[in-house]
């Protein structure tokens, strides 16, 4: 059904469609109206039977959801920023224990300093975890991505993060179509679980692992998640023949097949990306982009296939290594790794800085005209930067830098960027 | 495309404004996207939201920079934020206030502005006629509607009643309607509003 509705309302009228039986989560901006819903869902007997869990901190939230889930229930939780980095050790015991939980990522910066705007760092910190990471460039596209998580988490007991841009998305009223009840039941089936905690059939899941058998345990974490590639393709087309709707897959080329330049990112961005390709096909530039909507297992493959006729490579990424640069774009270096194109790294977004069409229109010309750094900071102030660095070397106790950028920006309310 | 930008505090119903806007669209089988400015989310902090509306989907996610049309809910943020910014040459600007465009020190700035796309009405008295509470938004909205013709009042209505329910509903349109006609009585008559 057709709803005009808040991204959040979405995902969570998604998540009750999937009828998970444990719901464990503590709110955290921007992923809160998600929780919020899905309390008042189960509160009024909408998904039935559920048990709504409130927890005292992202920690408890995931923990509840691995007892959860060892005990044989679909459990499902939501977090963001700080909150996923609270439960950091209890994520990545999900997914050693193999046990197929999926969880909503509001994705929100990491402080300090403190931000609770968009981007793209609290996931990316956990993309080695063992979590399959899905990142969703619409609302539509989030909800039809978790109604594929449970399917696809339950298929290889692997557990599935769907990564959907806080406020950008989470908050955006859209145009979203809701499947039907029947319509999710058709393709996921109940879950059944690979191990499950029964007094009546008493199994050990945790035990201590030495040396003697802990590379052999890892090894097949990483071989359950590279089967990914072959299962979620295959999740997809189904998908897409049950709902009529092309949601999901590895990798998403736009108008990339004959370009010159390609431009490759993660979630809502590709959007704007995509009008801005579209602005530039028509002057004649020879450009096109590539969404990655599987991070992890990072489809290595189709990333090589969809890059390799282009004569350069910017990846847009709202993400920062410090001290390397980019998270993403070294994932696709290692991608097109021997083809010998240049992989330009392009960190925007920060901490909810708007990536708009006027910016990425003027740096993919540079690209188009082959002058683009190796890496670069989109609209990035360098005028106050160096003046930070000035203070610095200057002085000893220069202070805080956060503050001292915040005086030399004078009032900040309301500014439109 | 035709993008909107509304400014006010927190409080006043911005973000809800836009939503409901965008209901209103997708009511009549429009694309729209409604999404807020999130700056620090308290009462009183200047707020703005963002609404899109388009034939075809909407794709892009940057804030709205070049508003065809303008919703001021409180004329004191005309002082402290660049409102204006941006605002296409023939745009529409609709501001809640009793004063009158000289009064709020913007007649020479809008001297060139088309004067039929300007519009002065008293929204927050509005709703306190009709809805008992100050609360600018859907007085606003049913004033947009008359301006521009952008959305219909009875979508407006349909809007209405999906964000609100039972007399506040109701409250809040019989304000969009007032205000709705009196946005017709002043733009038929040919003088700003």
């Amino acid at each position: 059904m057709l709803k005009q509705i808040e991204g959040s309302q979405a995902v969570a009228e998604a998540i009750g469609l999937c009828r998970p039986e444990v719901i464990c989560a503590y709110p955290i901006t921007p992923q809160t109206h998600i929780v919020e819903n899905l309390g008042q869902m189960v509160d009024k007997g909408q998904i039935d039977p559920c048990e709504y869990i409130n927890v005292e901190s992202e920690f408890a939230a995931m923990s509840v959801a691995i007892g959860a889930s060892a005990a044989g229930a679909r459990a499902y939780t939501a977090t963001a920023s700080q909150g996923l980095l609270f439960m950091a050790e209890a994520v990545y015991n999900a997914s050693g224990l193999g046990l197929p939980i999926v969880m909503t990522i509001g994705n929100r910066a990491i402080g300090a300093p403190i931000n609770i705007w968009n981007d793209h760092q609290d996931s990316l910190s956990m993309r080695d975890a063992g979590w399959i990471q899905l990142y969703a460039e619409t609302n539509q596209e989030a909800v039809d991505l978790h109604i594929q998580a449970f399917r696809l988490a339950e298929e290889l007991s692997v557990p599935v993060m769907v990564c959907v841009d806080g406020f950008i998305l989470t908050h955006a009223y859209e145009r979203v179509d809701i499947p039907e009840q029947a319509q999710v039941d058709a393709y996921l089936p109940p879950f059944s679980p690979r191990q499950m905690l029964d007094p009546a059939n008493p199994v050990t899941i945790g035990a201590m692992v030495g040396p003697e058998a802990f590379m052999e345990v890892r090894y097949l974490a990483h071989y359950q998640q590279m089967q990914a590639l072959g299962l979620i393709p295959e999740l997809a087309e189904e998908f897409q023949q049950q709902f009529g709707r092309d949601s999901g897959g590895l990798v998403k080329p736009y108008r990339s097949a004959d370009a010159d330049t390609i431009v490759v990112a993660l979630g809502s961005v590709n959007g704007t990306i995509k009008d801005v390709v579209d602005e530039m096909r028509e002057q004649g530039v020879s450009i096109g982009s590539l969404s990655i909507c599987t991070y992890r297992p990072f489809p290595r493959k189709a990333v090589r296939s969809a890059l390799q006729h282009a004569k350069r490579i910017v990846v847009v990424e709202k993400s920062l290594a410090v001290g390397i640069g980019g998270i993403v774009a070294t994932d696709v270096q290692m991608a097109v790794a021997g083809l010998h194109k240049p992989v330009h790294t392009v960190i925007a977004g920060l901490g909810g800085r708007p990536i708009t069409r006027d910016s990425l229109r003027k740096l993919f010309h540079k690209a188009d005209q082959g002058h683009l750094a190796h890496l670069q900071f989109l609209d990035l102030k360098h005028a106050l930067v160096h003046e930070e660095i000035a203070r610095m070397e200057g002085q000893r106790h220069s202070g805080p830098s956060a503050e001292n950028i915040l005086r030399g920006m004078g009032t900040i309310a309301s500014q439109i960027r | 495309m035709f993008q909107v930008r509304i400014h006010g505090r927190g409080g006043q119903g911005v973000v809800t404004a836009a939503e409901m806007l965008s209901i209103a669209a997708f009511i009549k089988g429009k694309h729209s996207q409604a999404f807020p400015s999130f700056g620090s989310e308290r009462m009183g902090a200047p707020v703005m939201a963002f609404c899109r509306i388009d034939a075809k989907e909407i794709r892009l996610r940057e804030p709205v920079l070049n508003p065809d049309a303008l919703i001021i809910q409180d004329p004191g943020l005309l002082h402290q934020v660049n409102l204006f910014e941006g605002l296409a040459e023939h745009g529409y600007i609709l501001i809640n206030s009793t004063h009158t465009l000289a009064e709020l020190g913007l007649e020479d700035y809008l001297r060139e502005h088309p004067q039929r796309q300007v519009c002065v009405i008293p929204a927050s008295e509005i709703a306190l006629k009709h809805v008992g509470r100050p609360l600018p938004n859907a007085a606003l909205l049913g004033g947009f509607a008359a301006l521009t013709g952008l959305i219909q009042m009875e979508a407006l209505q349909a809007a209405i009643r999906d964000k609100f329910s039972g007399k506040i509903a109701e409250q809040n349109i019989a304000a969009a309607q007032a205000a709705f006609a009196q946005v017709q009585t002043n733009t038929q008559g040919a003088t700003p509003c």
